[in-house]
């Protein structure tokens, strides 16, 4: 019996090992790149290792094209972005979810069907909105697109969030004489943030990692996003400057990397949220 | 218990601060007002080199047309038929366009492009030929400049063909496509893992229908109505029965290269894997960058057929937006920009060809140094390629020739299935188009 725990076991490990390996291949293989030189990219035999480590492909990344400018906007848009989702999307998803009607079933509906949209379909009369806005070329202007976009998600990750709470506390509460405002800022929310971490986080990424809608709306290289300032590293015919282009997709990463890693206990204890039943 | 984490209150304060310091910073652009004229030009240059030459034009205009300032756009080539696309529906495209000349039929045909072939001077109409003009002019009118274009060469391993003993090709005695698959078997068989030649044909159509003019293949044939129709002729066998028979029966092209874009056969090619590998002009840029030091390597002209070392080409093409309002500005700032001289930094900067007969004869674009010179010979051999205006066609590429093509090419389907596919389901494609 010991004996097949002991395996079990290890083949749990071995899985996880392999699994890891599977996740971590890509960036690793983008850091490698990184600091290839030019003669090394195009080796017939690649080594994980660069045998000649350089510097140059980031130097030549930050000569050619405004990173940090572009940086960030990123950060500004991904930021804001995600904080007016999840300002948005939490008492929304507390209604959605508490009260089931009519409304909220075809608002819930509504949420799912408006994920199938294909960019290309919603683009086009967006940017004449945001034109009659005076909003092309402006993050505020991509910043209201990345919210919109991401507001449906936000909600439906929320509405799990919220269903998991207890109802019983909120009787609780109205026994004890709070409003419904205040049973919401006082009882639900803070139970809620680990969920709302999660999805602001969820946000940002999107919103961070998000090219066509800020290609169409940003024209000014000052405006710009880092995907579109990355995708000039791409020519015609898909032929890329890979050395550069790997050097500032690693730097792309980081900003990411960080606040994921800032914020990591929080989202776990979102995932746990979710999982414990009421 | 659990304790819920809590979001303290200075954090939301601070939060909703940030929020809206940054809401307030980041509004948009104001226009100019000063009553002078702005253009915006928006360039798909992306290479360094080609980068700095574009904003150092675009630098001196400014500097001697005080009235009329040119704003520099960057786009990339990734996206830029849906950018433009959303840019022209919502009246917010750029003045002046750079773009490839197989795009724009859609934008014309659409009135997205303005007919600039009165706004052009002399100069430049005379000094670009007439068959690279073919690729912009559609029903008569002239909606792009075609500026830089891009030969398909055979990049080979010198020392490799050198050892071998085969004859070498020149442009004025190029190899028959009958004596390429020869050489390619002489060279390599795939024993030992060495090959003669490398095809990359993850895109296999474009090259294909371009290679084939050299035999006279054309695919497409317009008729007295205008409609077009799809044939696969006699003609139109010879290039894809080669690269066919290469893989499958001679074995010597590698089979694996066929899935690959051009770049990443070159590892395999530096390594020595393969003797030669069909590439546009402008991948000397990456050879030269990355070869091993001491890697001889040079480039040879395409095979020749009953029509010679004729090919096709999307040149890359500068466009006016129909809405721009200072369309005579525009094309004087075009005029400006392809000036001769301007011509041979831009095609340096891209590693390409310049369509201007003045700046092809440039020594800068004739030096054996890179193999420029070997490649500016084949300029007078460039015509359009065969899907130029073609209605229909991105379906016709996406949806029949790019499967059948694949799947002749490794072996799975024969020449009869693969002439039934791109006639028979293709034409069925562009009749949907030309009703």
């Amino acid at each position: 019996m010991m004996r097949t725990k002991k395996s079990t076991r290890a083949a749990q490990y071995t899985a996880l090992a392999a699994y890891l390996v599977f996740l971590a291949f890509p960036f690793l293989w983008l850091i490698s790149t990184a600091f290839k030189p030019a003669r090394e990219l195009g080796s017939l035999h690649p080594t994980w290792i660069p045998k000649d480590p350089t510097l140059e492909n980031f130097r030549q990344a930050f000569d050619e094209q405004p990173l940090l400018q572009a940086a960030g906007n990123s950060l500004i848009a991904a930021l804001s972005a995600s904080l007016i989702a999840v300002v948005i999307a939490t008492p929304m998803a507390y209604v959605m979810a508490r009260h089931r009607n009519r409304v909220s079933k075809a608002a819930t509906g509504w949420v799912v069907i408006s994920q199938a949209f294909p960019f290309v379909l919603i683009i086009i009369p967006l940017f004449l909105i945001l034109k009659n806005l005076h909003l092309i070329n402006s993050l505020l202007g991509l910043i209201m697109v990345y919210v919109v976009w991401s507001l449906p998600f936000a909600l439906w990750m929320l509405v799990g969030y919220v269903r998991a709470v207890p109802t019983e506390l909120e009787e609780a509460a109205a026994v004890d004489g709070a409003s419904k405002v205040r049973t919401f800022v006082s009882v639900v929310a803070p139970l809620l943030a680990p969920g709302i971490v999660a999805t602001a986080m969820f946000a940002f990424i999107t919103a961070w990692n998000e090219f066509f809608f800020a290609l169409v709306l940003l024209k000014t290289p000052e405006k710009q996003t880092l995907p579109v300032i990355l995708n000039r590293f791409i020519g015609s015919e898909g032929v890329a400057d890979l050395g550069p282009l790997a050097a500032a997709a690693f730097l792309a990463t980081i900003p990411s990397l960080v606040i994921f890693a800032i914020i990591q206990k929080r989202i776990t204890g979102g995932m746990l949220a979710g999982a414990v039943k009421a | 218990m659990r304790t819920a984490p809590r979001l303290g209150p200075r954090l939301v304060t601070a939060a909703a601060t940030a929020l809206a310091l940054l809401l307030t910073g980041c509004s948009g652009d104001s226009g100019d007002d000063d009553g002078k004229i702005t253009l915006q030009f928006q360039s798909l240059a992306w290479q360094k080199e080609s980068v700095d030459a574009n904003k150092a034009l675009v630098k001196e205009w400014n500097a001697t047309h005080p009235d009329v300032k040119v704003e520099y756009v960057q786009g990339s080539w990734d996206s830029v038929h849906d950018q433009l696309l959303t840019s022209f529906e919502g009246g917010e495209a750029p003045d002046i366009i750079h773009d490839a000349s197989d795009d724009l039929a859609d934008f014309a045909y659409g009135g997205y492009l303005a007919d600039i072939g009165d706004l052009l001077p002399e100069r430049l109409k005379s000094d670009i030929p007439k068959r690279s003009w073919e690729t912009t002019t559609f029903g008569g009118k002239v909606y792009g400049v075609p500026f830089l274009q891009e030969p398909r060469v055979l990049i080979a391993n010198a020392k490799w063909l050198k050892k071998s003993g085969v004859r070498i090709p020149t442009p004025e005695k190029p190899w028959s496509w009958a004596e390429f698959r020869s050489v390619s078997k002489e060279l390599g068989d795939g024993t030992d893992g060495k090959y003669g030649v490398a095809w990359p044909l993850k895109e296999p159509v474009s090259a294909t229908l371009n290679l084939s003019l050299s035999t006279g293949g054309k695919m497409f044939h317009r008729g007295a109505d205008g409609k077009v129709d799809v044939r696969f002729d006699a003609a139109d066998e010879i290039m894809p029965r080669t690269v066919h028979d290469q893989v499958n029966t001679d074995k010597s092209a590698s089979g694996t290269t066929l899935g690959m874009g051009g770049s990443d056969t070159l590892p395999g090619f530096f390594g020595g894997k393969y003797a030669m590998v069909p590439l546009g002009f402008s991948y000397r840029q990456q050879i030269v960058q990355q070869a091993p030091k001491g890697f001889d390597w040079q480039v040879l002209p395409a095979p020749a057929g009953a029509e010679g070392l004729a090919q096709g080409v999307s040149p890359q093409t500068l466009s006016v937006s129909e809405d721009s309002p200072h369309k005579k500005e525009a094309a004087e700032f075009i005029d400006f920009f392809l000036q001769p001289d301007n011509m041979v930094k831009l095609a340096r900067g891209d590693w390409m060809l310049p369509t201007g007969a003045e700046a092809l004869r440039d020594p800068a674009l004739r030096t054996k140094k890179d193999d420029w010179a070997a490649g500016t010979a084949l300029a007078e051999h460039l015509r359009p390629a065969p899907a130029q205006s073609v209605r229909g066609y991105p379906e016709w590429k996406d949806k029949v020739a790019t499967p059948a093509l694949q799947e002749y090419y490794s072996g799975a389907i024969g020449l009869d299935e693969l002439r039934k596919r791109l006639v028979k389901d293709g034409n069925l494609v562009l009749k949907r188009y030309q009703r």
